[in-house]
């Protein structure tokens, strides 16, 4: 098994129910991992949660966290993915003052090379939405940041996995238990 | 609550009954099959002993003399009984008090239901009176919870908790219930849980996997087995019996194992662990097939982990997915229930009686016993042994007593040295070592079986951790036999302390109250022994009282425990001294 850390995706599918972002952080927690980000929404299945955990750890403790979590009772089941089985992105905002743009051309550029979305514009600010790898978004962050920037925020890693997850499937062969 | 998660017993004759929500709790574990509770009631939980009293000659409520006893009876009551143990508190510090036994439950797979009250659903998150996050500061030691504030929500919660309590790998829950959602009426109809569709709790064995580990031991030369309590756990005693007899392959056992096999059974080759036997330790380094069967390869058992075992093959039968590999690698992992997993591998078994290999635990067994046995169970020497102790309990109770040891010195020695004739016998702190554990959970455990002799073997440090439940014992009539083995030390961090700083004795010397006075201020007849032509009478005498009956005995200061694995050595370098 390898030692190696790496960058593990850790998916988990879950009833959506009060405390179990609790139960699930804790389990990171007691292994004194540090949680990367971590991301909860709504799945593809109805009334059922998915979280998406980004870790660096070893393969060897990957493969124990996933297991410890699916123990869980209110989690259905839970994976781990390097980054090159899963597609992922992450997603900002910046809020930027409304001047720059005309008092400095290059960020009109900046903008549309990078292909971020102007949400909103009014005479103060202007607010640019950008979606794309991690190392998109720190550019832009780096070029934006010689200009000024009112506030910055990223969101954690969404994942999809190449494979498939047979979630539906589980669940559809307890109902016809 | 989403009700398509969870799959329920249809309840078809009952009609819907308007009552309270507490009054539901009550009901609920009536048809749970619950006859005693253990508790202590508070203002949040008021209402549920309003009911309490109510249906009190259909449900006994046992009032300990703290919340951590009554945890602690819940799981003497559970494993004795393999039934499910409950508790109940109120919110604040009646619910964290109940903490240390709900996680000595999970760490030792203790099924248990633990109800606790809750200020009312308005006040919650207000710092109220008595209010506190037990939900939030018990989920890493329970197997589930659940708050709940709407009495409607009250029998799914209870089904559920029992449900999970009992089942896969046993475990505690804990229901934190509102005042309010108590004291709302709602339609009441009660449906036992009989499936939770996120929840697997018997993984499906895999017949390859019982085949690749059969021909595993059938080709070894020296196999051993260490079982642990899945097989207590998964009622699967006599398949594990009638495997070992088999295949004639030695078998040793964890502490939390003890009695699933009778002691004096020919292949019941002792203990393993730190203070275990000396040649099922020694030789867990020379076996080519290690098989495991409900077992987790605690730190204790296994010392250094990198020199544990490594010339062996390991084959590892266990219910819970999460324990394959997580401290030692399995070549073989047999995942499922033991009860249906070992009958699959009796089937595939070769008849065999590995004579040669046996007579290498013969001959280490002669060691042990010449340098450490005969020392502790036959002394020459003036001071009392815990050992001697044991050896007469042995005799007076036949081997028949359940014996409910605390933690410590007096614990290895209980462990080592008690006979068992029949499982669910040796009801121990396992995992989380509680210190305090044992008097209550003798009462729980004395409740649940009471045709069954049932001995607490104490040290003086643990009996004064909870030496409140003499009241219990007392007001209840529980005829539990208590051995107090006084030795004026916290035994067992004293010996540490010998052997690893230097004898500096730092808070570990006890200057003890009179234990005689304080059991007969309780009631409870007592006596005690400081020298050894007193000690046979008195243990006769004990176990032939019909009542509760208190017995110290005075036993040499500093006397050690061995063998030992000192902490982060390996198994085979057990020292016998």
């Amino acid at each position: 098994m390898s030692q190696e850390i790496k960058t593990f995706t850790i998916s988990v599918y879950t009833e959506n129910n009060i405390g179990l972002l609790n139960r699930i952080s804790a389990i990171f927690q007691r292994r004194h991992i540090n949680i990367e980000s971590l991301t909860t929404s709504q799945s593809e299945i109805k009334d059922v949660n998915r979280f998406v955990i980004v870790v660096k750890i070893t393969e060897d403790h990957a493969i124990k966290v996933v297991k410890q979590i699916e123990k869980q009772v209110e989690a259905i089941r839970a994976y781990y993915h390097t980054n090159e089985e899963t597609i992922f992105t992450e997603s900002c905002m910046f809020k930027i003052k409304s001047n720059l743009l005309f008092e400095e051309p290059q960020i009109q550029n900046l903008i549309k090379e990078s292909h971020a979305r102007i949400v909103t514009v009014n005479k103060e600010f202007f607010v640019l939405e950008k979606t794309g790898r991690r190392h998109e978004i720190e550019e832009l962050r780096e070029a934006f940041n010689a200009y000024g920037i009112m506030q910055f925020v990223r969101s954690g890693r969404i994942a999809v996995t190449k494979d498939e997850m047979k979630v539906s499937e589980l669940l559809e062969a307890f109902k016809n238990q | 609550m989403n009700t398509d998660t969870i799959k329920k017993e249809k309840n078809t004759s009952a009609k819907a009954e308007r009552i309270t929500g507490s009054e539901a709790i009550i009901r609920c574990l009536i048809a749970e099959g619950v006859k005693t509770l253990y508790g202590y009631p508070g203002g949040a939980i008021m209402p549920v002993y309003d009911e309490l009293y109510k249906y009190q000659d259909r449900i006994h409520h046992v009032l300990t003399r703290h919340e951590q006893g009554a945890a602690h009876a819940a799981q003497g009551y559970a494993r004795i009984s393999g039934k499910v143990g409950v508790a109940m508190a109120t919110s604040g510090p009646g619910a964290t008090n109940l903490v240390t036994g709900i996680a000595d439950a999970q760490i030792d797979s203790t099924p248990l239901v633990c109800i606790t009250g809750q200020v009312p659903s308005p006040l919650l998150g207000t710092d109220a009176f008595q209010e506190t996050d037990i939900v939030g500061i018990s989920t890493p030691v329970t197997k589930w919870n659940v708050q709940v504030t709407k009495a409607a929500d009250i029998p799914e919660a209870i089904a559920k908790a029992f449900y999970i309590a009992k089942s896969g790998r046993p475990g505690p829950v804990l229901i934190d219930i509102t005042k309010d959602a108590q004291f709302e009426e709602f339609d009441f109809i009660y449906e036992k849980c009989t499936g939770v569709r996120s929840y697997n709790p018997v993984p499906k064995t895999d017949i390859n996997t019982v085949k690749a580990a059969a021909a595993l031991i059938n080709a070894a030369k020296k196999p051993m087995i260490v079982w642990g309590q899945g097989v207590i756990l998964g009622k699967a005693e006599a398949e594990l019996k009638a495997v070992i007899e088999k295949s004639g392959v030695p078998a040793a056992w964890t502490i939390l194992g003890a009695s699933a096999i009778p002691t004096a059974h020919p292949l019941n080759i002792g203990m393993v662990g730190m203070h275990g036997n000396y040649a099922p330790n020694k030789l867990t380094n020379e076996c080519d097939v290690l098989i495991a069967i409900g077992m987790r390869f605690d730190d204790r058992v296994t010392g250094n982990l990198s020199t544990y075992a490594k010339q062996a093959k390991v084959v590892h039968f266990d219910i819970d997915p999460a324990e394959i590999n997580k401290n030692v690698k399995a070549d073989v992992a047999v995942l499922g229930d033991s009860k249906e997993s070992l009958a699959l591998l009796l089937s595939e078994l070769n008849e065999n009686t590995h004579d040669a290999w046996h007579q290498e635990f013969k001959a280490l067994y002669a060691i042990e016993y010449d340098t450490v046995i005969k020392g502790d169970i036959l002394p020459e020497k003036e001071g009392l042994t815990m050992g001697e102790v044991l050896r007469q309990i042995n005799t007076y109770s036949k081997g028949d007593a359940a014996i409910v040891s605390d933690v410590g010195q007096h614990q290895m020695i209980a462990c080592r040295y008690a006979e068992f004739n029949r499982s669910k016998s040796n009801i121990t702190s396992g995992g989380l070592g509680t210190m305090g554990f044992a008097l209550p959970a003798a009462i729980g455990a004395k409740m649940a079986a009471p045709e069954r002799e049932v001995v607490a073997i104490i040290g003086d440090g643990g009996y004064q951790m909870n030496i409140q439940e003499l009241g219990t014992i007392f007001q209840q009539k529980v005829p539990v036999k208590i051995v107090v083995l006084n030795n004026e030390f916290l035994g067992m961090v004293r010996q540490w302390q010998q052997l690893f700083f230097d004898k500096r004795y730092a808070s570990t010397e006890m200057t003890n109250p009179d234990f005689v006075t304080i059991a007969k201020g309780y009631h409870i007849e007592a006596k005690r022994v400081t020298k050894r032509d007193e000690l046979e009478a008195a243990i006769k005498e004990m176990i032939a009282s019909k009542s509760s009956y208190f017995l110290e005995v005075c036993v040499e200061k500093e006397d050690n425990v061995f063998p030992m694995i000192p902490s982060g050595a390996s198994v085979s370098d057990v020292r016998l001294s």
